[in-house]
């Protein structure tokens, strides 16, 4: 889960990473309340989680509070590349001498975590890798060993930080790694690390992403979830225990296991492309039990998208038998009754295959219809989802 | 031969009292597997029945190791005991642990991950995989023994269902082992590992390799292909379709930026020399080319 910059702010905050004041905004009054209080300048900054605000005009310095109001109502509801932008945070401003960067993130390619660290800070970092890569340091971290203070002083010294701020850059380190692991995050990462005038190091801009599958010890994560932009099927389903991802498209797709799953979104629009290219509609793994009330919850949510028009439930019966799951779909279609509407195609293999598809055809349902083969039966519900 | 297990391997269960680990304990033995006793802390000195098996639980893997010669793991315990779990195995210096559990935190399998490499004893397998089958040696963890058999092919896969699907739609021929190796960020053995363990394997001829969105594994492992492997190599690709920034199902399936997506994996095998499916069947049919079967 990405954080937004208020919250990666406040999540700074409670691990004594050094922050400036700074408060969210959902209208312009409150953009005003906020800079009022703050006194002094202030800069509005459109909160989306999306690189390039600045340039988009998602930034503006405002001289006090009145103009806090007005800066905040011009950024409140603009479109920054798809996202819009429904809160603000208002922060302190500073006096700016230098501009650093300083990131700490799980190394999937390595199996380890990273530092990395750079006195061009302020920029895109991946343009600073591309074009100064000197300028970047690297630095694997043991996820045994963390960060300790002298190993924050090497790392410092290797990304060649000025010796005024360098005690300074290596503590904020130190305390980022502690917050980095205390909160189950993937990333942390400040762009930019300044220095004021008067020679403080501030994390003026922060992006953090934590560990979803961190849930269970981090309580205090379920509250920074940004439900807005939860797509209401996909809220349903994660009521339901369902793993549900919504797109653009016609098929309405369920299957078990992610790998298999995503097999079958890009065999459906392989095959949809020869009918006016169907695509589908969303990922949903029901899992290795798929039981008749999974099957059930998964059918009336798919049958909830209006953008569906025919749905393929693709099984493989590994741990799960075909019978058990050819029983599901009987019983979920029971279940829902007049609200199943569309043509359904089912493909089931693997264990107790021929017993599962006797269920089926025994049950004689007017919307199912079966086929043999994944590819098959994939051209099938594209070409009942064109019609 | 066969890979990473085989006959001679003895497995003692972490968390076989709980459901999960029963159940699959069950699966493991009727498919002949040498189960040899479980771990769960607090419960040691307890003899359990599983279908006529009286298997013993330990305290801890070391006393588990002491009293059965156990030489591999599978670990069903929660995401919330699966370090300690793992931590306990190494510390034990176990030569395989296959973890089945998934949702386990990032920090928590990076953490046994180095934790291992650095102890330099024990090979993981996982975490969130299904783990492995040699047909008719043995199966450790969740795949299901009964829809392929004994062959030439090695096969390995982030994904569990798409290794049963090619096992099953290659079940003619038959596999020497069918490595699931997990969907997760941090795994402990590689496609990598995988393959090299595939070519150095007499009894594998031709190796399925099967990857999914998410990291630079495939990439990684394209690169090695061309430098080590002379077996032919299959391929398939699972996520052309999923959109940036969304985790497709495993914790590790996400394309970020311009970074993970299928296509890039795609390339990357093709030019290592790989012919890769556009669909699983597809691949199969590869294989059987290549097979003359």
């Amino acid at each position: 889960m990405d954080l937004f910059e208020y919250q990666a702010r406040d999540l700074f905050e409670k691990h004594g990473v050094p922050v400036l004041a700074g408060a969210v905004a959902t209208t312009a009054d409150e953009a005003f309340a906020a800079a009022s209080k703050m006194g002094g300048r202030v800069v509005v900054k459109a909160q989306v989680k999306v690189g390039g605000r600045g340039k988009a005009g998602g930034v503006k310095l405002a001289e006090n509070a009145e103009d806090a109001r007005e800066k905040a109502a011009a950024i409140l509801g603009m479109d920054i590349k798809g996202h819009i932008v429904h809160q603000v945070m208002i922060a302190q401003a500073a006096p700016i001498e230098a501009e650093y960067y300083l990131a700490i993130l799980l190394d999937r390619s390595n199996r380890t975590f990273l530092v990395m660290a750079s006195v061009a800070g302020g920029m895109d970092i991946e343009e600073v890798a591309k074009t100064a890569p000197e300028k970047l340091a690297k630095v694997p971290v043991s996820a045994v060993d963390g960060i300790s203070a002298a190993q924050a002083m090497k790392i410092i010294a290797q990304a060649a930080f000025p010796a005024d701020v360098a005690d300074q850059v290596a503590d904020v380190l130190v305390t980022l790694w502690k917050a980095f692991a205390a909160e189950d995050a993937t990333l942390v990462e400040v762009n930019p690390l300044v220095k004021t005038s008067d020679g403080k190091i501030i994390a003026l801009d922060g992006k953090v992403t934590l560990d979803e599958n961190a849930e269970f010890r981090q309580p205090s994560h379920e509250a920074l979830v940004d439900h807005s932009a939860t797509n209401p099927l996909e809220a349903l389903a994660k009521e339901k225990g369902l793993n549900y991802v919504k797109l653009e498209g016609q098929v309405g797709i369920i299957g078990n296991g992610a790998g298999l799953v995503m097999s079958t979104l890009d065999v459906v629009a392989y095959a949809g492309e020869k009918f006016g290219g169907m695509r589908p509609a969303n990922f949903l793994d029901i899992g290795g039990g798929a039981s008749a009330q999974v099957m059930a919850d998964g059918l009336s949510i798919i049958l909830g998208d209006k953008d569906v028009k025919s749905v393929f439930v693709n099984v493989f019966g590994g741990i799960t038998a075909c019978d058990a799951v050819a029983n599901g779909i009987v019983a979920a279609l029971a279940t829902l009754g007049a609200a199943a509407t569309k043509p359904i195609v089912v493909r089931l293999d693997g264990n107790n295959v021929e017993e599962g598809r006797s269920i089926l055809n025994a049950a004689n349902h007017p919307l199912v219809e079966q086929l043999d083969t994944m590819d098959g039966a994939a051209s099938r519900a594209a070409e009942l989802a064109a019609k | 031969m066969a890979i990473f297990i085989n006959s001679a391997s003895k497995v003692i269960v972490q968390g076989m009292t709980g459901s999960e680990g029963t159940k699959h304990t069950r699966r493991m033995l009727a498919s002949g597997t040498a189960v040899v006793g479980g771990v769960t802390p607090g419960k040691g000195g307890q003899i359990v029945d599983i279908d006529g098996h009286q298997l013993p639980v330990f305290n801890t893997v070391a006393e588990a190791m002491a009293a059965t010669g156990a030489n591999t793991s599978v670990v069903f315990v929660p995401p919330k005991f699966a370090k300690a779990a793992v931590i306990d195995a190494v510390d034990a210096a176990m030569p395989l642990v296959v973890v089945i559990t998934e949702g386990i935190p990032v920090h928590d399998s990076a953490f046994f991950y180095t934790y291992a490499k650095e102890k330099g004893s024990t090979q993981i397998i996982g975490p969130n995989c299904p783990g492995l089958i040699s047909p008719g040696k043995s199966n450790v963890g969740i795949i299901p023994a009964n829809i392929t058999q004994a062959g030439p092919i090695g096969l390995v896969s982030k994904s569990g269902t798409l290794t049963y699907q090619m096992m099953y739609e290659l079940r003619d021929i038959g596999f020497s082992t069918a490595v699931g190796i997990g969907g997760d960020p941090v795994i402990g053995t590689t496609h990598i590992d995988c393959l090299r363990a595939f070519q150095d394997d007499p009894e594998t001829t031709a190796i399925v390799m099967i990857g999914e969105i998410g990291g630079d594994a495939e990439e990684r492992a394209a690169a090695f292909i061309a430098e080590y492997v002379t077996k032919p190599v299959v391929g398939y690709v699972a996520g052309f379709t999923a959109p940036e920034g969304k985790t497709m199902g495993h914790a590790g399936a996400i394309v970020s930026g311009s970074s993970g997506t299928a296509v890039a994996k795609k390339d990357a095998l093709e030019a290592a020399g790989v012919k890769v499916g556009q669909t699983p069947s597809e691949t199969a049919r590869y294989m059987r080319a290549i097979l003359g079967r």
